[in-house]
Order: C-alpha cells, then structure tokens, then sequence
C-alpha cells in the first residue's frame, strides 16, 4: 500500500462515482442527437439521482431484508473494484485484492444480489428478470474467466497491476491475436454485463422484453437512486478496464500531482471515447430475442478459447 | 505414544460407546446420548488429524483383530488431512442428529449404525495396509447403505435408491479390490511401505491397469460422471445429517484413494493417467452442475453440486500429476493444494448446505423447490445458513470455493506454457470446464436460495414451517462458522495443507502469508481478509454518505406493482422450474428433456379444450445411454436363463450330471 496508491485509490472512487452518471448522460445525449431529438442533457442522470434521493423510501409488503441491502451492496461492490483496480494508477490501493478473477467477480456477484432481490419481490416480473439476468451472466462469467485467462498467461499473473504494467513497457503486445481476440471477447461481456444493446434495452419500458429493468422494477426512491448510480458505475468501471487492459497509455507510474492530472484525463477520455462509441453503435441496433443472446455469447466463448489458445501456440 | 494415537483411541472408544449406548439407552434420550458422544468421537478425530498433518505420524499392528492378515493403522499428513475433516463434518452431522432424529430416526437400529459409519470415516483414511483399507472401505459401504434404507417405510423411493447405490458401491469394490491386489501382487506383504517398495517392478501396462481399476472404484465413490448415477439418487434419501456425511465427507474418500494410489503406493505414474484423471473431473464438473442448475429437489440438486465440486477436485488433481510428471513440482504442488482447499471447503459448505436442506425437509415435509419459498420470514436462522453456504459454493468472492477456484487457475496460468501436444490441448480445455462451471453454480444456487427461501410461499407447509430445534441451529452454525473461516481467512489451513501438497510430489508449500495468500516460486497474492474489510467499509459509506447528504424519512409500507389486476398470488411467481427454463433451453442439446402434452377435448366438440396437461421430465443423459442397455441386456439374459430353468428337479440332477461328464472330457482332451 504506496502513498500513491491510497491517493490514486480515493482518486478513482470519487472520479468514477462523480463521473459515471455524466457518461449515462453524455450516451443518453449522443444517441437523442444522433435520433434526432434536443435530449435532455449530459447532467439529467445527476439530476435524477437527486431528486430520487430526497424521495420518501419505500418497502413494498412482502419484501425482506435482502431486498433493502441489495442496492446498498451493489453500489459498495462496485465501488471496492473502483478503488482497487488500476483506472488513474498502477499502484493500487489494496495490491492483493486487485485481481482480474476478484474484480470480474465482484462485479458478478454484484448483479447476484440484484438477482437475489428481484426473486424476493415475489412477483413474476422480479422473477422474470432475475431468471433471465441469471442464465445471461450464467453464460457470461465463463467467458469472461477465459478471456482474463488468455490475458494473464503471456504475463504470468492475474495482478491487474501487473497486467497494465506489462503492456506499457511492451506496447506490441496489445495487438497480438490473443490479446485482440480477448479484447473482442470482453467488449461482448460488457455489453451483456451492463445490459446494453443488443443485449438488454436500457430505455425499454415493456416488460416483457425487459431484463435489467424487470429485476429492479419494485425499486423506488433513494432504493432506486443507488441502483442507477451502481448501474452507472458498473458501466464505468468496465469500460475504464476495457481501455486500461488495452489501451492503459496516459495512467500514473510515479506519484507527482502532473501524473495524477494526466492519469484523471486520460482516464475520462478513454471512457468517454469508448460510450460515445457504444451509444454510436447502438442507435443501429436492435434488442435480439433473449433465445439468440446465448449464440453471442457461445460465439464471444470461442473467441476467449482461441485467444487462451493463441496465447501460447503463438508466441 | 503421542497425541494421534491417544486421540484415535479416543475416538474409537466412543465410537463403540456409542454402538452399545444406542442399544442399551431407552428411546426418549437415546438420539442424546450417541449425537453427544459421536461428536466427542469426531471431535477425538479431528485432533488426530490435524496433529498429524501437523507432522506427528503414528503406526500400530494390531495382528490379532483381522484373521490372515491383521490391522494395520498407520497415521501420515496425507491420511491426517482426511481423517481431520471427516471428524470434523462428524461432529456437525451428530450435534445436528440430536435434533433431527427425533422424528422418527430414533429406531435401535439407526441409531447404532450411525457411530459405526463415522469410525469407518475415521479409520479408512488411517488405514495402514491394503488388507485393514479394504475391510473399512467395505465398512463404510454398508453402514451408509443401511443409513441410507433408515426412512424405507415412509417414502417408496428409498428402496430403488438403495439398490442402487448397493449394486454401483458393490461393483466398485469389485475393481478396487482387483485393482489392489494386482498391486500388491509383487509385494512382500500388504503394508503401504512394502507395496510402495515394490510398486516399480510392476510393467508400465500393468501400472495402468491399476490405475484405471482403482479410478473405476474409487470414482465411483466420488460420484464422478459417468459413475455417478447412484449418488444423486442415495444422498437425497438419507437422512439430512447422513446425507451431509455421505456428500461431505464420504465422496472424499474416493479423492483420497485416487491421491493415495496414484501419487503416494505408484509414485505419479505417467502423463496419461492424469490427462484422464483431469478428462474425467473436467467432465464430472459441467455435467454435475448442469443437471444440478435444473434440478427442482433441493437434496437431488446439492447431490449433483457434488459430483460437480469432486469433478473440479479431481481437475486440481490432475493438473498436479500431469505437471508433477513434466518436472515442474511447485506447480503440481499448487495445483494438488488446490484440490485438497477445495475438499476441505467442500466439506464445509457442504455440509451446512445439507443440513439446512435437512432443517427445510423438517419444517416443511418437502424438498420440492417448486413447493417451498418465504422461508426467511418462519426460519430464518436457517435461510441464514443456506445464504451462506450458497455464497460459499458459488464461487463468488467472499466465499470458499472462490480461494480454491482461484489458486487452481494460478496453477493452470503458469502451467499453460508445458511441452506436449495433448497438454497443451486438455489445458485450456480444462480451463474453459472450470469457467462454465463457475457460471453455472452461480445459476444454480442463485435459484437455490432465491426460489426455496425468498420470495412468497408457495404451498402452506412452506408458509407454516417453523425454526428448528436448537442443536439442529447449533450444528448448522458449527458448520457456517468453518466455511466463513475457510472463506475470510484460508491463510490458516493453507500452509498447513501446501505441505501436505508438496509432500505429495516432493517440493515444499506452494504457498505462504499470513494475511495474504502468497504463492512461493511463482508471481501471485490474494488476501480475502483485506477483501472482506474492503467490502465492509465500502458498504458502511453507502450506508453512510446518503444519510448525512439528504434527511432521513421513515420507510413507508406499500403495494407490490400488479398492473392495477389486484393482489398477487403466489401461483405468480417464477417457481425453480421456470427460473431454470432459459438455461434448460440453452443447453437443450445436452439435456435432452423429454416433453408430453395432453389436450382433452369437450365431449361435443373436438374444437373445444377442456383441459391441456403439460409433462416435462430431463432424464439423466449418460444414464439413459449407458445404464438403460446394460441393464436391458441383463434383464434379457436372465429371460434367456429362465428357459433352462423349468423347474423340473429331473433336469437340474441333468445339468449336473453333464456339466460333471462335460468337464471329465475336457480334462481328458486338454492333458
């Protein structure tokens, strides 16, 4: 634990927390400009997050315990990976926990618990959705475990540390075949993880095509504000690993107030790059069924397979 | 003589206290008396085992006890290690006992074979000779058959899986016993250290052979595919506890008999026994988990999370040959570490799963997902334990499989670079198996515990049930406290069990640390402990931060969303069947599930419905391809047989007289 870890640490929490809602806005904003309406601006999301914490909570009858932690513990899950994972500085703040298998994890059991919740609404929509959710990241953490696999073999470690470090004294590995096959394979993960199209609809308002939305469909108030707000830092968090995995130039090495600034910029950049593109796609797609979402994923599998595969016979 | 030995002692004097007190104590305290002392005895175990895995070893020859080749008990790190969680799983089951047995498991009989099966757990890890290891084996194979036959008069279903379990746990005694004495064939006696010696002199085919027979019957034992067919069947009709013993405790055997022969009497053998050994888990692991995430009978389902957890056993096993007979031991010590941090997890998530599973049975005569649900709100000590168990078995961090998944894909990463061709294609492989069974546990234990516990009731036993009795909690909480230790601080069993593991293929522990879980000679730390302060804090600030920003109101009860139709039912809800129909779906093709729709119609028009009736059955795959014609061919053989058998005495005095004229002749042609 460095003193550039703990500053870059609390640095990435308060980054990503702060900024994850501007990145829903500004893909909120990019996909209204590109469908031809003014949109909201990129600020609506913190607005609404205000204005549904100062509402009253709500339990519906019949919901326990779980229902209530669920959002709690979303949000802290996600915020425990922004703080260890490498987004400003390769030095993190917990060294040990700042694993690729922890953090990919962590991020799947966060989804577990919204799962969990969604199932003790009792209703057939919480249900609904927390079975559709489940058989989704079901299909893909394997991929996921895959493609973090094929990443670490060329350097020996799951270390996420490790891992962005050996990229940056080595930039031609990122456009070996394993590391582009793997990268293909992730981008499908993500998709699917943070329920974008053609996955999952985010602005879908019917519930029979929802799954993201069904789960969480009893939520209200600040309940619901803590869902938004760990929804939001989910995508962040897999974008900004996304572009660090690949792409990790601009992120500190060494303390120094110059390195940190850098590394903010870069790091907003980068993941504001990577959601204009992903709201840019996605205004020409359409949801597929939920039947043919297992077909992607079968497809990003193989690809993870191949770049474990690559990775060795290739190098 | 040392600790172990006074502690076996210990343990096997109450073991028999136990038998004679079942006999002689009159009913009302009976279930008392022998749960408090097979506890004391697991107890009496579990330090055996761990003073000798912690380096005390101890041997005895007890000639006199075993007609023709006596007993031999002889206690090394490797026999500690399951002799301690077998104790330990023993102990749990039998406080938890006290409990369960009162209804209607507090029979004379049940009672005194119960202390028997747990010395049986206790002395096979222990035994010292192929002779003593044989007669326990067989010990324990019975007096859990007749565990398992305790509830035959209540439910029909006990019957047909004990013959079941009797006939598969027989046949793979049959290759054990073959596979053994082959070994010990060109020995000068039966001890472990003489066949050891003369284990070399055997030809590499006859080695093999071993092998196989041995992987065939203790396999089977283990519950791996495709010799698993009994065990989804028997664990689900024992009683809650002996299942737990059976599913935590007695599966370890086999793992134990696998490691026993292959590393330790064949010292590692050649590459293609683990690339089979690493096949078979992979294998055992996805088919066990996919037919534990559709499974709608709690017991059946934790049933097949067995066969899945011994299939990944058996994949850190493998892995740890396989690299132990490429040169690289501090990978084949890791990886064998693995295996033996998931047994030990196994054990106790297991263990807590079944008993929970044991205390829903109780409360609510069913086992039935699809009938269960709003379990939290009548017991929810219980909803607590299974919560537990299931974060434990799914692979998620903060729970125990995860550590041990976790270390075994360290081993693979820095294993993956090997020489050979078919390593370098059953790595990945093996890789790909460990991930799709990470993402179906999850499934599977998310409907576990989100269709059998939350939600709303589904049927009025579910909604009347009732908490348990308190040494019902007390083992369920013996059980809990080991898997959150194993799961927040495995720093402590670790270097213990590395030893062992290095041991095993002749290098020191893979790993170190007392907080963090370091791995020695290769790049690789994880610390669950500072995992779980993380995620403590972490949510302690959102807790927080939203209270100091904004004031806080009172919660305010209000209506579920029902589309303004009215009140909910609870025929509404998604049962377990419906939450695993996408998966089912999915993976169609594997499962095979057999469908039959019956539509009747109104007697005046044949355009009118009066009733749709909908079945829906996912027969087990490798069972029906590879069990239904050997038995089919059985049962024909037998009609072909009754032919000869009319029943005339006149014919049989015939069959013998010419079977007698028979032979003379062949005797005659062939001298």
């Amino acid at each position: 634990m460095t003193a550039l870890g703990t500053l870059g640490g609390a640095l990435q929490a308060v980054v990503i927390v702060v900024g994850s809602p501007l990145l829903l806005g500004l893909m909120r904003q990019i996909r209204a400009r590109l469908e031809g309406r003014a949109g909201a601006g990129v600020a609506q999301p913190w607005r609404d997050l205000r204005k549904l914490l100062r509402k009253q909570p709500i339990a519906p009858r019949g919901t326990s315990e779980m229902f209530r932690i669920a959002p709690v513990l979303l949000v802290a899950m996600t915020l425990v990976v922004a703080v260890v994972a490498p987004f400003i500085t390769t030095a993190s703040a917990l060294p040990p926990v700042a694993d690729l298998f922890v953090v990919v994890a962590l991020l799947a059991h966060g989804t577990v618990v919204l799962a969990l919740a969604g199932i003790d609404t009792g209703t057939a929509f919480g249900g609904m959705g927390a079975s559709r959710e489940t058989t989704i990241l079901a299909l893909v953490e394997p991929t996921a475990l895959v493609a973090i696999f094929a990443l670490s073999v060329r350097v020996g470690s799951t270390n996420l540390s490790a891992i962005v470090g050996s990229t940056l004294q080595d930039p031609q590995r990122v456009i070996s075949p394993a590391s582009l096959l793997a990268a293909v394979a992730l981008v499908v993960v993500i998709v699917a993880e943070t329920g974008r199209l053609p996955v999952d609809n985010p602005s879908t308002h019917l519930e029979l095509t929802m799954v993201h939305e069904a789960m969480v469909l009893e939520y209200a108030g600040p309940d619901l504000a803590l869902i938004e707000l760990g929804s939001a830092m989910r995508l962040s968090v897999y974008l900004g690993l996304l572009a660090n995995l690949f792409l990790p130039w601009g992120i500190a090495t060494e303390p120094g107030l110059l390195a940190l600034f850098v590394g903010v910029s870069a790091l907003v950049v980068k993941v504001a790059l990577l959601g204009a593109a992903l709201a840019f796609a996605e205004v020409f797609l359409a949801k597929v069924r939920l039947f043919r979402v297992p077909e992607l994923l079968a497809g990003s599998f193989l690809l993870a397979l191949l770049a474990v595969t690559s990775s060795y016979f290739l190098a | 003589m040392n600790l172990v030995a006074l502690a076996l002692m210990g343990a096997t004097a109450l073991g028999v206290i136990g038998v004679m007190a079942a006999l002689v104590v009159g009913r009302g305290a009976r279930p008392v008396v022998v749960g408090a002392l097979t506890a004391a005895g697991g107890v009496f175990g579990t330090v055996a085992g761990i003073a000798a895995m912690l380096g005390q070893a101890w041997s005895a020859n007890l000639p006199g006890l075993l007609p023709l080749s006596g007993v031999v008990i002889s206690v090394d790190a490797l026999g500690g290690l399951f002799l301690a969680v077998s104790g330990a799983v023993a102990t749990t089951a039998a406080v938890y006992g006290i409990g369960y047995s009162r209804h209607g498991l507090d029979g004379r009989g049940v009672q005194a074979i119960f202390p028997v099966f747990v010395l049986s757990l206790l002395l096979v890890p222990v035994a010292g000779s192929i002779s003593t290891l044989l007669v326990s084996w067989e010990l324990m194979a019975l007096t859990s058959l007749l565990l398992v036959l305790a509830e035959h008069r209540r439910r029909a279903e006990v019957a047909s899986a004990g013959r079941w379990y009797a006939v598969m746990t027989h046949l793979g005694f049959v290759a054990i016993v073959i596979g053994l004495l082959v070994l010990a064939a060109p020995a000068a006696g039966d001890s472990y250290p003489a066949v050891r010696a003369a284990a070399d002199t055997l030809s590499p085919t006859v080695a093999g052979l071993v092998l196989v027979l041995c992987l065939v019957g203790f396999g089977s034992k283990a519950g791996i595919v495709p010799l698993h067919a009994w065990l989804p069947r028997a664990h689900p009709e024992a009683p809650s506890h002996v299942s737990a013993l059976m599913s935590a405790a007695m599966v370890n055997m086999g793992v134990y008999g696998i490691v026993r022969v292959g590393f330790d009497l064949m010292h590692g053998g050649t590459r293609w026994w683990w690339l089979l050994v690493l096949a078979l888990g992979a294998m055992s692991a996805m088919y066990g988990i996919l037919q534990a995430v559709i499974s709608t009978d709690l017991k059946r389902l934790l049933g097949y999370s067995t066969t899945e957890n011994m299939g990944l056993v058996l994949v850190g096993i493998g892995a740890s040959g396989l690299f132990a007979s490429s040169g690289r031991p501090v990978l084949a010590a890791l990886a064998a570490t693995a295996a033996l941090l998931h047994v030990i997890g196994h054990a106790a998530f297991k263990t807590l799963l079944f008993l929970a599973a044991g205390s829903v049975l109780h409360a609510t005569g069913t086992r039935d997902l699809d009938a269960l649900g709003g379990l939290r709100a009548v017991m929810p000590m219980t909803t607590a334990a299974f919560g537990l168990g299931a974060l434990a078995a799914s692979a998620l961090p903060p729970g125990t499989a995860f550590i041990s998944e976790w270390v075994l894909l360290q081993a693979l990463i820095h294993g993956l670079p090997s020489p050979g061709v078919a390593t370098s294609i059953v790595l990945p492989i093996a890789v790909a198996a460990v991930a799709l069974t990470a993402g179906l546990s999850v499934a599977t234990f998310v409907k576990a515990f989100g269709v059998g516990f939350l939600a709303r009731p589904r049927s009025d036993a579910a909604a009347q049930a009732r908490e348990s009795p308190p040494t019902m909690l007390a083992g369920m909480a013996l059980a809990g406290m080991a898997s959150v230790g194993f799961a927040i601080v495995p720093t402590l069993v670790l270097p213990v069990l590395g030893r062992v593991a290095g041991d095993l293929v002749g290098t020191g522990s893979p790993v170190a640390g007392a907080v963090t879980v370091e791995l020695v000679g290769i790049a690789g730390s994880l610390s669950p402990v500072l995992l779980a302060a993380a995620l403590l804090a972490a949510t302690v600030l959102v807790v927080a931060v939203p209270r100091v920003l904004v004031a806080r109101r009172a919660r305010r009860a209000a209506r579920l969303w029902d589309c303004g139709a009215g009140p909910l039912s609870a025929r509404m809800e998604y049962t377990a069947t419906s939450f695993a129909e996408p998966l089912q779906r999915v993976f169609d093709n594997v499962l095979q599930p057999v469908q039959d729709v019956d539509i009747t119609h109104v007697q005046e028009s044949r355009y009118l419905v009066a009733a749709v009736e909908y079945r829906r059955r996912v027969p087990d795959r490798v069972e029906r391809r590879l069990y239904e014609p050997v038995l089919a061919a059985a049962a024909a053989w037998g009609c072909v047989g009754r032919r000869l058998a009319t029943g005339s005495v006149h014919r049989y005095l015939g069959y013998g007289f010419y079977t007698v004229c028979a032979l003379l002749v062949l005797l005659l042609v062939t001298r």
